[in-house]
């Protein structure tokens, strides 16, 4: 922006933050980072099933002029680390970092000479995300909470001293909590889809219980309870929840 | 090239109007994974609260990754945690190096360690991903109580292993829940 940096202080700026904050946050591009399997769910996350388009990432920029959030997928080896780097640099501000999956955020399972152990050590992380690869639904949630950190940015350097002497910190909630259906009717709507996804996973009625086992030789459900250690394989595998 | 080619694909844009939306709502609608899916741990207790865990460090031996580290502590009969000699004192899980594999799940001689199916864990910062005991262990149940306090259910540790699920059954916690003892744990 730059006018509200050479404004003197005293000038309400607090609904301009939030206008442009949240200009920021719905359209915020990505630039593509992909370096392993994590980049394969990002792929996913911009596919018409998860449809990252939702939260107004239309396109993943190949350019990083043109991108305002890094999602690092992927390990960095110490080769890669120069090139992020200038990746990052080359992106314009504001620009935000999102470490997607274990590798990027720490190195992961890969402790060794050749790879980097964080993304942290190389460019300023604002999200990490693990997960090895994690799946979209938490790439999602780790850019929705992203959104709301960017929601709390300070738009100047008074603001932003402000808010380090409050000790501000954004709340980071559970995407499905914090976007949760409000309305009773839209509450139903979604029970009856995550009844079909339970179903599509094979685990309806009682929670994991007709397992891969039991599918197959359990015939009579009258059995089940007559014995007393009610099966137990299947049903205990899924009982973590 | 027909003529009307132009139109068929119209008319598939038109008839995808008709069908299953195939976009998933996810912040909306919370996704279900399998029921097997590897999430966050927990680690279980025993019907009465007592916690399973001995503190053995099996899970942290067989984590490939190094993202467990546990510390076991003594038992005695004023402190006591867990059934039998030991318990965990320390338990920690660095969620920034834990790939999901499964292999403590498969490691844990007592079944104190399974996987939740919670997904949602991103966070701002590194610390917050380490997970200790107090993020990790189950919740107590109805019935239970909250160690350190006397085996209430049996003699000897034997016991709670041996007859783990006719306790369960008895101390009322609901079938589905994680104390549900395995049959490979009675001998």
């Amino acid at each position: 922006m730059g006018l509200e940096e050479s404004l003197p202080n005293g000038i309400l700026l607090a609904n301009v933050e939030k206008l442009v904050n949240w200009t920021r946050k719905t359209s915020m591009w990505p630039a593509t980072f992909g370096l392993a399997c994590c980049a394969i769910e990002m792929m996913t996350v911009g596919g018409s099933r998860y449809d990252v388009a939702r939260f107004g990432m239309e396109r993943f920029s190949a350019s990083p002029r043109q991108a305002d959030l890094m999602i690092v997928a992927g390990r960095v080896t110490n080769k890669m680390a120069p090139v992020l780097r200038q990746i990052y640099d080359q992106m314009p501000e504001p620009r935000w970092v999102l470490a997607m999956g274990v590798c990027a955020s720490s190195g992961g399972m890969f402790n060794n000479y050749a790879v980097v152990q964080g993304v942290d050590h190389v460019v300023p992380v604002d999200m990490y995300l693990p997960g090895c690869p994690p799946r979209p639904e938490m790439l999602l949630d780790a850019i929705l909470k992203l959104h709301a950190k960017v929601m709390d940015e300070p738009i100047n350097a008074k603001r932003a001293q402000l808010q380090a002497e409050r000790g501000d910190r954004t709340e980071l909630e559970a995407s499905s909590e914090k976007y949760a259906p409000a309305g009773r009717g839209q509450r139903k709507r979604a029970e009856r889809q995550q009844q079909a996804q339970r179903r599509e996973m094979g685990a309806e009625g009682r929670l994991g219980a007709p397992g891969i086992e039991s599918a197959g030789k359990n015939d009579s459900p009258g059995e089940d309870t007559a014995d007393g250690r009610q099966s137990g394989t299947g049903h205990e595998l899924g009982a973590g929840r | 090239m027909g003529m009307f080619d132009p139109l068929k694909g119209f008319g598939v844009t038109f008839s995808t109007m008709f069908k299953k939306v195939v976009t998933e709502e996810y912040p909306e609608v919370k996704k279900i994974p399998a029921p097997r899916f590897h999430g966050k741990h927990q680690l279980n207790r025993h019907p009465d609260g007592l916690e399973k865990c001995v503190g053995c460090e099996l899970c942290a031996w067989a984590c490939p990754a190094d993202a467990i580290f546990v510390e076991g502590a003594d038992n005695t009969t004023e402190l006591r945690y867990s059934p039998g000699e030991r318990y965990g004192a320390d338990y920690q899980i660095n969620y920034l190096r834990c790939i999901g594999c499964g292999l403590c799940i498969e490691a844990c001689p007592t079944r104190a360690l399974t996987m939740t199916n919670v997904y949602e864990t991103a966070d701002d910062n590194r610390q917050d991903l380490i997970f200790t005991k107090e993020d990790l262990v189950a919740p107590l149940l109805p019935g239970m109580e909250q160690p350190p306090h006397p085996m209430r259910l049996g003699d000897d540790e034997q016991d709670y292993y041996v007859q783990g699920p006719r306790l369960a059954r008895e101390q009322g916690v609901p079938e589905d829940e994680t104390v549900e003892t395995g049959p490979e744990e009675a001998r």
